[in-house]
């Protein structure tokens, strides 16, 4: 399973392909459970790096864990939560991702 | 300190402009990511795992409380309240919006500063001994020198597309504290026979995953050939370094494969033709940027013996911290003093800004204005009038900076690592910080004496691991964190790559791993003052090894 993750071109904070746009956590992101969902996301991030919205658009591994979608690489998870020495920034810093990475 | 003389102010506002320009540009998406990445790389702005960084030039690592008071400014405003100190003696700030950068830079130039060269395959910020100035056992002061390679290095045109980034260090003294012989090129200041001052030139140390020390290529250039000899290596470089292939471009890499004395000729023969040209240093320049850096008037305060004898017997804590953190100036009645930035438990290099702005006020008040940046990611007070010393510890005891460790164990060189760094492998961070708690006690870490711990997250080697006496380099294997940790390097004048030990640890084992070492260490050392890195040169790695992996040689 696979989502679409990038920087937002103007701040640079990570986001997540959700739900036709673009979502500052990873929990509720599109999946990808096929080659040909995989290709619709691609051209979406595709799009939006050319409408210089985002920069950095990567598919990601990811599983799903109590109807959440959490990544599956420790990078990957770092950048869903933040700085694993600073909790009181980035997502994690936030209620209601807290519990999610 | 250097000030900015009307051609620097103008050209650091003309470079704001340009890149406010570019950056508009951007997100208008008049310009695409790929046009504008190298654009950004050469101010300083990166792309990390959770935002931009903006990494600023602090060169040779010299600032006064203005510019410091500036750093805790934009911290606070435009960044998560702190910075971070590095190995390069910049500050990175990893937090700040693309949109904020302009006015960002706009207000470091107001303080005479930058982030130009702090990124891309061009002349980077020269670094220099954090003592400068201020150290007993120096023949000169290296920034001016520095200052002179700011100025050529900055946007030469014909060196701002390198095959690979290049870094240059000066030292003034024979105890090398700014790392010379891991550099590109590395300069270290001394007098001939007749008393000139000149440089002995290494080329080609580096780090990285080709890890190099600098061949010795002229015992002593005159100063006035300072450019002139720089431009040479660099046009060789230029010319023959390899741009096939990004992890063969450095210099080093050059070097290793047309051999020392080859290259050597190929340096000199380019020098030939330079050497009596423009490029020659006219005395009248290197008076007038000395003069920018002339010594601080220090007034004697002799009484400061006394004060200094009478706060040891009040305070432990003072005392401690001055066997450990202060040292000799070439003024008798002053030290110069080291900042700890490596409280126990916390990121190495980090500062917060409200830490920033009362350093700043601790060296307007003590220290004649001066600070330094180190490269081991301390903060420096060049001058302390030794009869001030107590208030000066009394106001880091106050805002949490007066660990007592310089060149301890818990004096731990770290890079971001995986917590931040968008090329990491590993975290380093967290394992630092493991370490200085688990060799919490001062006690345990003076007993232990000097020992150099340096920690990267990946084989790139910010963290230096390869010149620490222990280093410990983060990857990543079956998905998983693993160290692996070398020992025997040393980044002085006896400088040293570290030898793999054996199989890597994993980030439960690694604190264990490095007790053990230092266990090992201590039960073999012909007495205290035999410094680890001495008892390795000694004994090799065998009794290390038996250590660490003999239970599991028996037990398969």
């Amino acid at each position: 399973m696979k989502v679409l993750t990038a920087n937002r071109l103007s701040d640079g904070i990570a986001v997540w392909y959700a739900e036709g746009g673009w979502a500052e956590t990873v929990g509720h992101a599109d999946l990808a459970h096929d080659k040909a969902a995989e290709d619709r996301l691609e051209a979406i991030g595709a799009a939006a790096g050319a409408n210089n919205e985002v920069v950095d658009v990567n598919l990601i591994d990811v599983t799903v864990v109590n109807g959440l979608v959490e990544p599956v690489r420790l990078r990957e998870k770092i950048r869903a939560a933040g700085p694993t020495i600073r909790t009181d920034l980035g997502k994690q810093a936030s209620p209601a991702v807290a519990g999610v990475a | 300190m250097y000030r900015y003389d009307e051609f620097d102010q103008d050209f650091v506002h003309a470079r704001v402009a340009e890149f406010s320009d570019q950056v508009q540009r951007r997100l208008a998406g008049e310009i695409t990511e790929d046009q504008f990445r190298p654009l950004r790389l050469m101010n300083g702005v990166y792309l990390q795992l959770h935002a931009y960084m903006l990494r600023i030039a602090v060169p040779y690592g010299t600032l006064n409380s203005k510019q410091m008071r500036m750093l805790g400014h934009i911290a606070r405003k435009y960044d998560k309240g702190y910075g971070h100190f590095t190995t390069r003696q910049n500050i990175q700030f990893n937090w700040p919006a693309l949109s904020d950068i302009p006015t960002i830079l706009a207000d470091l130039a107001s303080v005479e500063m930058h982030a130009i060269q702090t990124s891309g395959n061009c002349i980077r910020n020269v670094t220099a001994d954090h003592f400068a100035g201020a150290a007993a056992d120096e023949v000169a002061d290296p920034r001016p020198y520095a200052e002179i390679l700011r100025q050529w290095s900055s946007v030469h045109p014909e060196f701002s597309f390198l095959p690979r980034k290049f870094k240059i260090a000066v030292t003034g003294a024979e105890r090398d504290r700014a790392a010379i012989q891991t550099h590109d090129i590395g300069l270290h200041l001394k007098k001939n026979a007749a008393g000139e001052l000149g440089f002995a030139v290494y080329v080609g140390g580096g780090q990285g995953r080709t890890p190099m020390v600098a061949k010795k290529i002229r015992d002593f250039l005159p100063e006035a050939d300072l450019l002139s000899y720089c431009t040479a290596i660099l046009r060789v470089y230029n010319l023959y370094g390899r741009r096939d292939n990004k992890y063969k471009a450095r210099i080093k890499i050059l070097v290793h494969e047309t051999g020392e004395e080859e290259i050597t000729r190929q340096i000199e023969a380019e020098w030939q033709e330079l050497k009596d040209a423009e490029l020659k240093l006219p005395e009248a320049d290197i008076h007038a940027i000395n003069a920018y850096f002339a010594p601080p008037a220090l007034t004697d305060r002799p009484e400061g013996d006394a004060e200094v004898k009478q706060a040891r017997l009040d305070s432990k804590g003072f005392s401690q911290w001055l066997d450990q953190n202060v040292v000799t100036h070439r003024h008798p009645d002053y030290a110069a003093v080291t900042i700890s930035l490596k409280g126990i438990g916390e990121v190495p290099g980090d500062a917060t800004d409200s830490q920033m702005e009362a350093v700043a006020d601790i060296a307007e008040k003590y220290a004649l204005d001066e600070l330094r940046v180190s490269h081991e990611q301390n903060l420096i007070l060049p001058h302390v009038a030794r009869a001030d010393l107590k208030a000066v510890y009394d106001a880091l005891v106050e805002i949490g900076l007066a660990t007592a460790n310089s060149n301890l164990i818990s004096d731990i060189i770290s890079c971001p690592g995986l917590d931040y760094c968008a090329l990491a492998t590993a975290r380093s961070i967290p394992i630092a910080q493991e370490i200085s708690q688990r060799f919490a006690s001062l006690e345990r870490q003076r007993e232990i004496g000097e020992l150099k711990l340096k920690i990267s997250g990946c084989i790139n080697a910010c963290g230096h691991h390869h010149v620490g006496h222990i280093g410990i380099l983060g990857v990543e294997k079956k998905g998983s964190e693993l160290y692996q940790v070398t020992l025997g390097g040393s980044a002085d004048e006896n400088t040293s790559v570290g030898e793999i030990i054996g199989r890597g640890f994993s980030s439960e084992e690694i604190t264990d791993a490095i007790e053990q070492i230092v266990d090992t260490y201590l039960g073999l050392r012909l007495n205290p003052e035999e410094r680890f890195i001495d008892a390795y040169r000694r004994v090799g790695p065998a009794p290390f090894k038996e250590a660490l992996y003999a239970g599991e040689t028996k037990a398969a």
